[in-house]
Formats: C-alpha cells, structure tokens, sequence
C-alpha cells in the first residue's frame, strides 16, 4: 500500500458499519468536531496517540443551531464515500435531533447527551443541576475563554448592552464547569459572572468525559502512536478560532 | 417638522430602536396635535412590520429586533392609555407565558413585540408558568388566544399538561392554544391538540389572526 492508497479493513466496516482508512499502515479517523471542543479533542488524541484527522467547524454555528446538521452532514457524506471512518463530536446541540438524523443516515456515531455539558459534566449531574435551578447559565472553560465573542458580540451585547436583562434576566447563576487549571480563565470567570449580575458557582470537571467518548470512536484501548491533523475548512463549513 | 416627517422619524427610530428618539417623537407628535392612532398605525406599527420582515429575510437578527421592540414597547407606555380612552379596538387578547421549568424567555418575547406591534393586547404571564396559573389567568383576562412557549425538549410535554388543565377546567373550548419554541413542531403542536403553531415570532403572528378570524366566523 502506497503512502497515498487507502485500503479497507472490512472487519472493522462489519463492526462499525463504517470502512476503516488506513494511511501508510496507520487507522485514521476522521472527527467532524464543534471548534467549542475542537482543541479538547487534538489535546486528548495527541496524548493517546490516536491518529485523528480534526475537521472543525465553528462555534459559532451554536448561534444558529437549526445549521449544525447541515455543516456536518456536508462533510460527513464526503469522507463517508471517500470510505473513511468517521465520528462526529457533536451532541445534539440544539438541533432537536438533526445531528441524529445525519449520524444514523450516514452510519457515524456522535457525542452522548443533548449538549457538550453532559459531556463535561455528566449527563445525570447536569439533569440535577437544571431539577434544582433551572435558571443555571452554564460555562465551559470554552465559553469563558471566548465569552466576548461567542455570546457579548453574537448576542450584539457590545452595541446594544442594555439587552443584557433581556437576555439573562431569568437566569439565577453561573455554573462553570471547569475543566483545566488556569488562574486567567478564573479572573475572566468572575468577569463573566459580574457582567451578567449573577452569582458563579465552579464544578471542578475536567476533559476526562470527553475522552471517554473519543475511546468508544476510536476504539477502546486502541493507540496507534499517530498524528493528529487539522483540515483547513471552508468558509461554507465555517473556521475554528 | 410636518407632520408626515414626524411620521417618517419616528419609523425611522423604531426601526434602528433608539429609544430616546422614540419616545421625544411620541410627546412631539401627541403635543403638536397628532392622534395616538396615527401615530401608532402610520408610523409604529408599520415599522415593527418592517423589523419582522428584516427578521425574516435574515437582515435582522434578535439583538435588532429586541432593541427595536423595546423602543416600541417605551412609545405605547405613552400611547396606551390615550388609546384606551379614545376606545380603539385591539385585534385581540393574546395571554402568553413560558412553561413550568423552563426560564427561556427570548423567543416569547419576541413574540410579544411581535404582537403588540400588530395591534394586539398581550398579557405576559413570564417564565416557569404553572398550569394552574394558566388556567387562573384565562379565567381572569379570557382571552383569545394563549400560547405557550418552550425552548427545550424536557419542557415541550408541560404543553399537553396545560392543555389536560385547560380542560379539566372547562375552559379548552374557550381560548385557542398555540405553542411555540425552538424544538416545536408542527406535527408535534397537532399531536398535543394545539389549535397552531410558528416557526417564528411573525409567523406566531400571523397564525393567531388567522385562527381568531377562523373561529369568529365558525361562531356566525
């Protein structure tokens, strides 16, 4: 097999219902992953040694979710036909069960969970989170670190900061789940919370569910010593940043 | 200024939602002799019909069109009690209020302006509404229409329990049921025996005209 050829494990396409790529003798596969997690997933396969192709589509399009299973689907369905291994590190993201619908079209599995939190958190661990309060704004390290441009600036709260009430008038706190250790992401943490008027409570997580959910992708206890490589996306698909 | 550049300002700051703007221009007009009608249904109105179709070809987004809406929302404070005096008909009662567990509140209260723009009367009940806080304010305000909103999955079934409230409390066939919210659809609104159901804030609109145009002629 060439550097360039890619063949087909039909043992794991029997399994998976997927063909498996290999590239120079090596599994790849490919993560359709949301640029809120995007650099999660490359940290998690670089330190596991999986050989992962990142396609990561902004974070932006959690401003309008309805988009989501378009992008994925667009990207899916080529790599799916080009005979690759595909996974979508999606949960269902506010598209109400699209994502599910590509995935089960297209034979590729996703994140568990109806957003990214259950992922960080834990799916029973947020349930009780929204029993308790259901006005709990949820944080991720993601969230803090690009909260002045993912929600100050998509929300138009930079021009017009008098919708903050309107926005977030409802909610009853904060509720970080804090996955690393970073004394800046605490300082802009508290930042977040006081802009919203809204008392911050901090879940110490980490990227430990993240990585469980990568393992059942790419195969338990399986590590190749691969790379990790990124796909420059197109504008349609959107950019990660 | 005439009064047709009045009229022309004033749906210009509604529009770009300068609420300062709006609310001098209000005064200016009603001091200077313009009726609240006129500055309602020519220059108000017309421009929140101008939002929501910004809204819907994708030139607006929610920042522009909560900001327009409170601009407009400042300009009936002034107006409403002029109206009411003057015995303008609304086009109807509009109760709304988002489920029981559920604190999303965007989407309903676009609707609001949304409605209010078209002449209207909402009554808001807010956020984590009970049924039985439903029922009480049917009772209270019987209006026309009363919609339910919800923004997540785990909160949509809370539409079939008002609407198992509503006629338990003898009042379903009084007031025609919308829903609304992100994950709600269609198919979804008729299986729970909703009366309609928008994708939108304009569209919630239009519905509830229709459906209060339907049943008044069904009455006939």
């Amino acid at each position: 097999m060439s550097n360039n050829s890619h063949s087909v494990t039909d043992s794991l396409a029997a399994v998976s219902g997927v063909a498996r790529v290999e590239v120079a003798g090596v599994a790849v596969l490919d993560v359709i992953a949301c640029g809120a997690i995007a650099s999660s997933v490359r940290e998690i396969s670089k330190r596991r040694g999986w050989t992962v192709q990142i396609h990561a589509l902004s974070a932006l399009l959690h401003d309008r979710p309805e988009k989501i299973a378009a992008a994925v689907a667009e990207i899916a369905f080529r790599l799916v036909s080009e005979g690759r291994r595909v996974a979508v590190a999606y949960a269902d993201c506010g598209s109400y069960g699209e994502v599910d619908r590509v995935c089960a079209e297209l034979g590729v599995p996703r994140l568990s969970g109806l957003h990214c939190y259950d992922v960080f958190g834990g799916e029973k661990f947020i349930e009780k989170v929204f029993e308790s309060e259901p006005g709990t704004y949820l944080l991720t390290d993601f969230l803090v670190r690009s909260f002045n441009k993912t929600v100050v600036k998509e929300l138009g709260l930079d021009r017009f900061p008098e919708l903050v009430e309107d926005y977030f008038g409802q909610y009853k706190r904060v509720l970080w789940l804090k996955q690393g250790s970073d004394p800046l992401l605490d300082a802009k943490a508290k930042e977040v919370a006081g802009l919203l008027g809204l008392p911050l409570e901090v879940f110490e997580t980490s990227d430990g569910g993240l990585e469980y959910e990568l393992e059942k992708f790419y195969g338990n206890g399986y590590a190749d010593g691969g790379t990790v490589k990124d796909t420059e996306m197109s504008l349609t698909a959107g950019s990660t940043w | 200024m005439t009064q047709d550049e009045l009229l022309k300002e004033l749906y210009d700051a509604t529009l770009v939602g300068n609420q300062p703007r709006v609310i001098e221009l209000t005064n200016e007009g009603l001091t200077t002799g313009v009726t609240p009608e006129t500055l309602l249904f020519d220059a108000l109105i017309p421009s929140l019909e101008e939002v929501g179709a910004r809204f819907e070809r994708g030139d607006f987004f929610v920042p522009e069109m909560l900001i327009a809406g409170k601009a407009m929302s400042k300009a009936l404070e002034i107006l409403r009690p002029l109206l009411a005096e003057t015995g303008v008909e609304t086009i109807g009662k509009f109760l709304i209020g988002t489920v029981k567990g559920d604190v999303h509140d965007i989407g309903k209260n676009l609707v609001d302006i949304m409605l209010e723009g078209a002449g209207f009367e909402v009554i808001d009940l807010g956020v984590q509404v009970p049924p039985e806080k439903f029922v009480e304010a049917i009772k209270e305000h019987e209006p026309d229409v009363v919609g339910f909103s919800a923004f997540l999955t785990t909160t949509m079934p809370m539409f079939k329990v008002n609407i198992n409230a509503l006629e338990k409390a003898g009042l379903r066939e009084k007031v025609i049921v919308m829903v609304g919210g992100a994950p709600v659809t269609q198919e979804y609104a008729d299986s729970i025996g909703a009366d309609g159901y928008a994708a939108d804030a304009s569209g919630a609109v239009k519905r509830a005209k229709e459906l209060i145009q339907q049943r008044a002629l069904a009455r006939r």
